[in-house]
């Protein structure tokens, strides 16, 4: 069921920018930024929590779920540290992935030339 | 002199009958590409991406014996993996082309993004380059996320008192 529901999921986000790309003039630049936007306000409410629970790793795959993990490790900081939490916590669960971006994107940048 | 003017005369004449005929060729061909195909592909192929990541998820916890959260964890790390892989290998854009939404939406398009900036600023050198361009592209979405998050972190945190 997990396996279905994510592909539920995450197609239908991908529907859903698809369809903005289409019908305005916004570019790829502006629906990535709206939607981590829309990921953090679902998390506020811990709407995105429930969603995750019943989706599974599909949630986690879209844009969306960069806005969810940011939030969703700042506020765990801030409830045992504090107000300064929201500051400490904020890049906790969304290290890895941007490290690990920032690495592949280093080490494949030296060996690869630019195609076009 | 009339001479010169009838045939500018003609000649714009010529001019704005050629155009006329490009736009209705262009309309034509505007219309025929059809919006519910490109939402269906885009639907389809974002669908399949989230399907392999929960296949991924299971198969390591299956066969490593780790956490549901690690293996989360690894999956994006392979997911951010292949994509700089085919970035680098000139093929995301072809897919990008065909798929559009479907795979720029999930964590690939933003690992496509710093990979391919790093790519084409390459030749400015290492620091100018690589170093100041690697996140013009990816830049915009974390500066939004992580505004957007303190944003509304500090109202959940005013009024709930944390999660």
């Amino acid at each position: 069921m997990l396996l279905f529901n994510s592909f539920l999921f995450c197609g239908f986000v991908c529907l859903l920018a698809q369809l903005i790309l289409d019908n305005s003039k916004l570019t790829p630049g502006h629906i990535t930024s709206i939607f981590v936007v829309i990921g953090a306000f679902l998390d506020t409410f811990s709407i995105y929590d429930i969603i995750i629970e019943k989706v599974g790793g599909g949630a986690m795959i879209p844009i969306t779920s960069f806005g969810h993990s940011l939030i969703h490790g700042a506020l765990q900081r801030a409830n045992s540290m504090g107000i300064i939490g929201i500051l400490m916590g904020m890049f906790d669960l969304t290290a890895t992935g941007i490290t690990a971006a920032i690495i592949f994107s280093f080490i494949f940048s030296l060996f690869f030339k630019p195609k076009n | 002199m009339y001479e010169i003017i009838i045939f500018s005369h003609n000649n714009s004449g010529e001019e704005i009958m050629r155009n006329t005929k490009y736009e209705k060729i262009a309309d034509f061909h505007k219309v025929k590409e059809t919006r519910g195909k490109n939402a269906l592909i885009a639907f389809l192929s974002g669908g399949v991406i989230g399907l392999c990541g929960e296949i991924i998820i299971e198969l390591l916890c299956n066969y490593f014996h780790i956490s549901r959260n690690d293996a989360t964890t690894f999956m994006i790390v392979i997911y951010i993996f292949l994509a700089s892989l085919l970035t680098a290998l000139g093929c995301f854009d072809k897919l990008a082309n065909i798929f559009k939404c479907g795979i720029l939406i999930p964590i690939t398009g933003f690992a496509h993004s710093m990979t391919s900036a790093a790519l084409d600023y390459k030749k400015e050198g290492p620091i100018y380059g690589i170093g100041s361009n690697m996140f013009k592209l990816a830049g915009s979405v974390i500066i939004y996320g992580v505004v957007s998050a303190w944003f509304f972190g500090m109202i959940r945190y005013l009024i709930g008192g944390g999660s």
